[in-house]
């Protein structure tokens, strides 16, 4: 076999010097860097006011006796305290005070979450300590099907159960008296059950699931500090 | 109009009509099908995408005689990521509400296949100005593209447009135009309509030609 090998034609490729690749990255990441970090703290006050302002509104839309809200936690080992900035620790529940204009409370709101058909359905709800019960909800974000789980916003009789929604204590003040749960569209029979809308019983157990967990966490730790709130220092 | 202007108006309408990235190059079918369930979604998603777009087509356009072509896909990708942050912030600042609405997407949009596209197949080439207005013309394009699905899907899936009611209480919403599959329908409805556009002009050259 006698086949002349051709030498490939010479191909020199052009190589950047790391030096260079090193000089070009750094200074882009640097432009890019400052563009986040500007627009970061162009948009900071904004965004803390959109994100108070819609935190307001969803407290006082469970709560529309309220004025003015402040913010606490419920801690882990019991015992409450205003929310100071900062981190707060681990398994603290946080809520919110509602007081009317004379800086009175007027009742607490909190969130609670529980998986619904799509996604979470997140809440908030009214807590009224005077009559230990659930006086009012609101949806803060949920994917459920529009026209069927989404009902829970608009449905008239489904709302009419969180008026006065039963939540009271047992007599240890360690848990609810009893579990509130969604039943069966028609067979609500005791105050602490949810009447489920029909066609939309796994969102409607979702919501009641949602008050249930985060109700048995709260009630108990604030229920014996609640004169620690009664007005607005 | 001299020839700079009408070069400059042909860069602005190959991304608006000629090759609209929704409808022509079926580009960012992503975010097309998941946010167009109203049509304020369909356009603050438009306007964010538009936005990014510009930017980073600009900034590309400028660095393109610095960035080594070993690590130009790395670069691209880190300016249109720092884009799509500063947009992100924006719109919290903006509207929470639709920063809700439109969730992961709007972070999604940094691998928007319209955006790498325009840098590499454009903005790595031209000078800033008509790199920029050609971003400026596919922006549009997809903003258009994403409204024609959103005002479609509002219209019928929910009886609003922008949020005001059309048809009064008695409308009953055909649901499932806001659901997943209407997004499927009203874009192939769409892409039905440009497809038999494109064959009626072809048809009539060839009759002319012939």
């Amino acid at each position: 076999m006698n086949i002349q090998i051709m030498p490939a034609p010479q191909v020199t490729p052009q190589v950047t010097p790391t030096a260079t690749l090193l000089r070009v990255l750094g200074l882009i990441s640097a432009i890019c860097g400052l563009i986040i970090v500007g627009s970061y703290e162009i948009t900071l006050p904004a965004a803390n006011a959109n994100r108070r302002l819609a935190l307001e509104r969803a407290v006082f839309k469970v709560m529309p006796a309220a004025k003015s809200i402040a913010e606490y936690i419920a801690l882990p080992a019991g015992g409450i305290q205003p929310v100071e900035g900062g981190e707060s620790p681990v398994g603290a529940v946080k809520f919110f005070a509602a007081y009317d204009a004379d800086k009175k409370l007027v009742g607490v709101a909190a969130e609670g979450g529980a998986k619904g058909y799509a996604d979470t359905v997140r809440i908030m709800y009214g807590y009224d300590p005077d009559c230990q019960c659930i006086v009012g909800i609101g949806v803060v974000s949920m994917r459920e099907t529009p026209g069927i789980g989404d009902k829970i916003i608009t449905d008239k009789s489904f709302l009419a159960n969180f008026t006065a929604l039963d939540v009271k204590l047992n007599a240890e003040l360690a848990a609810l008296a009893n579990d509130v749960k969604a039943v069966k569209h028609g067979t609500k029979s005791n105050p602490w059950q949810i009447d489920a809308i029909a066609g939309a019983t796994i969102t409607s157990r979702a919501v009641g699931k949602a008050i249930n967990d985060s109700a048995q966490n709260l009630l108990p730790k604030l229920v014996p500090n609640l004169d620690k709130i009664r007005s607005k220092s | 109009m001299s020839a700079a202007t009408a070069n400059n108006f042909e860069e602005l309408m190959q991304g608006i009509w000629r090759e609209n990235p929704t409808f022509v190059m079926v580009l960012g079918m992503c975010p097309t099908l998941a946010v167009t369930v109203s049509a304020m979604n369909a356009l603050t998603m438009g306007v964010a995408t538009a936005l990014v777009l510009i930017a980073s087509c600009g900034l590309v356009s400028m660095m393109r005689n610095i960035i080594p072509k070993e690590v130009r896909i790395a670069t691209y990708i880190v300016i249109i990521a720092t884009f799509v942050t500063a947009v992100d912030y924006a719109i919290q600042a903006i509207s929470l509400a639709l920063y809700d609405a439109l969730g992961a997407f709007i972070q999604l949009i940094v691998v928007n296949c319209i955006i790498l596209g325009r840098a590499e197949a454009h903005a790595s080439k031209a000078p800033p100005m008509p790199a920029m207005i050609n971003a400026v013309g596919m922006g549009v394009g997809f903003t258009i593209g994403l409204l024609s699905l959103g005002v479609v899907r509002e219209i019928l899936g929910a009886g609003t447009l922008f949020g005001v009611s059309l048809f009064g209480a008695n409308f009953q919403p055909w649901v499932v135009m806001v659901l997943p599959p209407g997004g499927f329908f009203v874009l192939g409805s769409w892409l039905l309509f440009f497809a038999w556009n494109e064959r009626r002009k072809q048809v009539r050259g060839e009759m002319q030609n012939a």
